[in-house]
């Protein structure tokens, strides 16, 4: 593949300077003979130029690459994450939206679940989201999570039955295990999704996702690799069970994989529950940050008043976890935790779009600030401009008066 | 303005910055409220080799000038005032021993200076001999292979916390000016003690303490230079170092400059942001003529010494004396722009006017600068009959 | 020990802006970094090099300009640093960035730890570090918060959603961080000076041997269908006013729609 520009349809109008995300692209020559130039160091062929210059001056150029045996791959598969032998939510979220895939391409869905013996009884619930098939992978070795073992029974079910899509959660265990096994299968992987399509004429996935910290937005496609792999944001897409009782029976694969020694070399030692943590931010439906604008790290008792009032967990921006006001188990944002709950309060956070990466999908948020250009009031279901540190306090105590 | 640095000097000045802006402004307000040393600070100027910047490569040091001296001084007074005082007094400790020691006593304490390992202390003032230095009164009586040095030494810049002290002390009265006599004094020699922590208005984390010496044994290998030279030492030392304290106090002034700027653009009245105010923009603007003078002033001085130039006593002081009144009238006029929040310790403006103030009396009032600035003049008229 | 970290120049996409008019990145004085989570990475491996002796190798692939990443790794402490461009690069999506660090990694000796960053602030995948470890077939620990190495093993402690895992993991291995394993150190004046004349090495695709159905675009199994701006989420209602009338009018409208 390659990009040129053909000059004698340039008018140097620089449409196309400002729309190359890579600055990739510069003007040579003065007007009106001024032209594009597309440095080919920096351009990484991303495709934003060619729709932006209104004279079709910029060209890319496709390879057309052999494709061999593309057609044998069938079916849209979900990974089945497991914690300790629990059925995390993610798998029911992907499992519901990967219905929509399969419908779409008119092909089935089936789920790959990996644990030891005792994980077969919460197959059922895979078939209530809509699973048509599970593929079991059993071994004591399975129980708990390790790359190596993880990667060796996925990888052997994958060449065995050839999905064309596979989606895992891009939970921690989703990513460590997607970015192996990706590599292992020979297949293209996009990480952290919010959008999933089929292309209607190639009958592909379209895997949308953010970048650059969340300042736009790519779509990415794996024309000729199979599986197509995607890690899927948790909390993105809801989970919604079937209706029809036909969903209840489903096919149940057993599979045992050939685990060997040298996939066992990393050992796990302890695992650390972590007291201060015990609500889960990922999961918890109401949760209340703070920012910046609190001052001090005394100040986030009013954020931790207003969230056990409502009974929700206390998140934080990262300039509070920097400042050391809090601990980074509550850091929300692009390098943080990503939530989506039902409720979100930001209190004294400017909305940079770092912390808007972490918290933007989440169903009504309420910003409190004091500065009404603040950027978290264009994303806030409802803004008070206001002083926090009036605003917080009155609000939990009215919230107690109503529920007393 | 560009001074028109070289890449190591911009390097210097930008590392300088980058560690004022992000170890020290987060903790500036905690340390002046708290009067803490800032230990934590100087172990990451130990750790970016800035300690050594001024001392010479073959000690450990990086090998800069003056003005790389200045350069750092200012990046660091700009957000505090307080840690910029205790990393450049250290210096004021070390360049006795830069100017005046022998190889062995360069050798034996530069190293640990450079690297951060010791701070360095000056102790010349008493209680009853400021800017009469000649009426000091410790004495330092030879006994074989050893002086014995009695008295005490007032308001001494990191005293306490330092290693290594280049201490002045009366060997012979009857000499007068020429009776004084320059020691390195090391911290733990029995008969060094040392006073209370002082409580001050500003460079509140700067430690300031009284240096105590009871029957204080000091070896004769201690003596810097020559028995008798101690004023000269003194003299010359606070010659080299004066450009220091003026980048402090450019430093203390930009940054208040800074802080009135960001305000004014902020702050909305009468429907506007004041500074769109004439009477604002003038204040700002005399603001900013005054710092630009007082760094111009301050670079040439020190590169004047960098040239190795002899005669430096008068583009010294005048450096001294003019940027820390820019540094009083700056700070005083920033906290007037911030108005009642100027006023309050939550803005950092009032700390910047409590930290200006010293750095018009420390290392020479400027009613002694003056002194210097005229008998200078007047020995170049002379010089030239 | 021998170490190597392999980074990204990346833009400080905490600085990018969206220019509203043309709803397209703006770039121009947005200043080139390493990327944050890769600073860590370099200085977890200086101190385990402070620790037990041994040198750092820091590499990157990118174009020309990323020497100056290079130069930066120098001035923390880095021993020597790698280069690895090649116009045949350019399109890269993980598979083959993992798969053109691993050949260059190959060519530059033999290796106990192999450090990544979590990931990069700009493509944000996550994906590079556990590549190089498929490339390599040695096994991965990611998200380490914490490393200990003694007797050729490594007690690493995971930093994951709700609780902390502790390792073993014997080496050689590829060890991505977060940012809560450390503080990275500020770079010294004499380090500057070191980066300003350090050599920095440069691999080109043929130095490497690689395979080019690994590499560049034509080797990536992903491509870019299109780069969009992420939709303005629409701003709800903004009260102004009493602070007892803005909550009041909060609170019914969270009862309205059910939220509490």
């Amino acid at each position: 593949m390659s990009i040129k520009v053909i000059n004698e349809k340039c008018t140097g109008c620089t449409l196309c300077v400002k729309a190359c995300p890579f600055a990739a692209i510069t003007m040579e020559g003065e007007r009106p003979n001024r032209k594009a130039v597309i440095d080919l160091n920096t351009c990484t062929l991303c495709g934003a130029c060619v729709p932006s210059c209104k004279f079709k001056a910029i060209e890319i150029t496709h390879e057309k690459t052999e494709v061999k045996g593309k057609e044998d791959y069938k079916g849209v598969w979900v990974f089945a994450e497991q914690r300790e032998g629990k059925l995390q939510s993610v798998s029911y979220e992907l499992l519901s939206e990967g219905r929509k895939l399969a419908d779409d391409l008119k092909t089935e869905l089936c789920a790959v679940f990996c644990g030891d013996d005792s994980v077969e009884e919460e197959v059922d619930h895979l078939f209530s989201y809509g699973a048509e098939k599970v593929y079991l992978a059993t071994h004591p070795e399975l129980k708990h999570y390790h790359t190596a073992p993880y990667t060796r029974a996925i990888a052997e079910m994958i060449t065995k039955y050839k999905p064309e899509i596979f989606l895992i959660g891009a939970t921690t265990l989703g990513r460590d295990l997607a970015a192996r096994l990706a590599i292992r299968v020979g297949a293209g992987l996009t990480a952290d999704c919010t959008g999933l399509s089929i292309d209607p004429e190639k009958k592909i996935l379209l895997q949308t996702r953010p970048a650059f910290g969340g300042n736009i937005m790519a779509t990415i496609q794996t024309p000729n690799h199979r599986p197509q792999m995607a890690t899927v944001r948790p909390k993105v897409f809801k989970k919604s069970k079937v209706d029809s009782p036909k969903s209840r029976e489903g096919n149940l694969i057993k599979f045992k994989p050939v685990i060997s020694a040298e996939d066992l070399v990393v050992k796990l030692l302890e695992i650390i529950e972590d007291e201060s943590v015990k609500v889960n931010l990922a999961e918890a439906e109401i949760i209340v940050s703070g920012g910046r604008g609190l001052g001090e790290a005394k100040n986030f008792c009013l954020v931790e008043d207003l969230a056990s009032t409502l009974g929700g967990a206390v998140g934080a921006s990262r300039a509070t976890v920097d400042a050391g006001w809090i601990s980074s188990h509550h850091q929300v944002g692009q390098t943080g935790k990503t939530v989506c709950p039902k409720l979100y309060v930001a209190c004294g956070i400017s909305g940079a779009v770092q912390h808007l990466a972490g918290m933007s999908s989440s169903d009504t948020i309420v910003a409190i600030n004091k500065d009404p250009e603040a950027p978290i009031f264009k994303v806030a279901t409802y803004g008070i401009v206001g002083d926090l540190f009036e605003v917080v306090p009155a609000l939990t105590k009215k919230i107690k008066e109503i529920r007393a | 303005m560009d001074y028109f640095l070289s890449e190591e000097q911009k390097m210097v000045k930008d590392l300088a910055a980058k560690i004022a802006e992000e170890k020290v402004k987060p903790v500036r307000e905690e340390l002046d409220e708290k009067g803490e040393f800032p230990w934590d600070i100087m172990k990451v100027f130990a750790e970016s080799d800035m300690c050594g910047l001024y001392i010479p490569e073959q000690y450990g040091g990086f090998g800069g000038g003056t003005l790389e001296f200045c350069l750092a001084t200012e990046e660091i007074s700009r957000v505090c005032g307080g840690v910029g005082v205790t990393f450049a007094a250290s210096a004021l400790g070390a360049v006795p021993i830069l100017l005046f020691g022998s190889e062995e006593q360069k050798k034996k304490y530069l190293p640990d200076i450079a690297a951060g390992k010791k701070l360095a202390a000056f102790g010349l003032t008493e209680a009853n001999a400021g800017s009469d230095a000649g009426g000091m009164e410790t004495t330092a009586k030879k006994q074989g292979d050893h002086y014995v040095i009695n008295g005490t030494k007032q308001w001494i810049t990191n005293g306490g916390e330092a290693e290594t002290y280049t201490v002045i002390a009366m060997t012979d009265k009857k000499k007068g000016s020429r009776g004084a006599t320059a020691f390195i004094v090391e911290k733990g020699t029995p008969g060094f003690s040392f006073g209370k922590k002082e409580n001050k208005m500003g460079i509140r984390c700067s430690a300031t303490r009284e240096l105590v010496f009871q029957d204080c044994k000091v070896p004769a290998s201690n003596v810097l230079g020559k028995e008798g030279m101690g004023f000269i030492v003194a003299m010359k030392t606070l010659d080299r170092t004066r450009p220091g304290i003026g980048a402090q106090a450019v430093g203390i002034a930009q940054g208040a400059l800074d802080e009135a700027l960001k305000y004014s653009r902020e702050r909305v009245q009468f429907g506007k942001p004041i500074s769109t105010f004439q009477a604002i923009q003038h204040m700002l603007a005399d603001m900013a003529t005054q710092v630009e003078a007082a760094r111009a002033l301050v670079y040439a001085s020190a590169k004047t010494i960098d040239a190795g130039a002899k005669d430096i006593t008068k583009d010294a002081a005048i450096a001294k004396l003019f940027a820390s009144d820019v540094a009083m009238k700056v700070t005083t006029d920033a906290v007037q722009i911030l108005g009642g929040y100027g006023y309050m310790k939550e803005y950092p403006v009032e700390k910047m006017m409590r930290d200006a103030k010293i750095t018009q009396i420390y290392e020479g009032t400027n009613q002694i600068q003056r002194n210097q600035i005229a008998l200078g003049l007047i020995k170049e008229v002379v010089s030239k009959k | 020990m021998n170490i190597a970290v392999c980074i990204k120049q990346v833009p400080d996409t905490t600085e990018v802006k969206i220019n509203p008019e043309t709803n397209t990145l703006i770039r121009e004085g947005v200043p080139s970094i390493i990327n944050p989570f890769d600073e860590n990475a370099i200085e977890e491996a200086l101190r385990l090099k402070e620790k037990h002796g041994g040198k750092v190798t820091v590499i990157t692939m990118g174009p020309p300009q990323a020497a100056e990443a290079l130069r930066k790794a120098v001035a923390m402490g880095a021993d020597e640093v790698v280069l690895v461009s090649d116009r045949a690069f350019a399109g890269s999506d993980t598979w083959a960035t993992s798969y053109t660090l691993s050949q260059a990694i190959k060519k530059l000796g033999t290796f106990d730890i192999i450090f990544c960053g979590k990931q990069a602030i700009d493509g944000d995948t996550a994906q590079v570090g556990p590549g190089i470890a498929e490339w390599f077939g040695i096994p991965q620990v990611t998200f380490a918060s914490k490393i200990e190495v003694a007797d050729g093993k490594a007690k690493i402690e995971r930093l994951l959603e709700e609780v902390n895992e502790i390792v073993e993991c014997p080496l050689p291995a590829v060890i991505t961080v977060v940012k809560q394993i450390n503080e990275p150190r500020l770079p010294s004046l004499k380090g500057m000076m070191r980066a300003k004349k350090a050599e920095v090495r440069t691999l080109n695709s043929v130095d490497i041997e690689a395979d080019q159905t690994n590499c560049g675009l034509n080797g990536s199994p992903t491509s870019v269908v299109k780069i969009f701006s992420p939709p303005p989420k629409g701003g709800g209602e903004v009260f102004t006013g009493e602070v007892s009338e803005m909550i009041d009018k909060l609170i019914l409208k969270l009862k309205e729609q059910k939220t509490i």
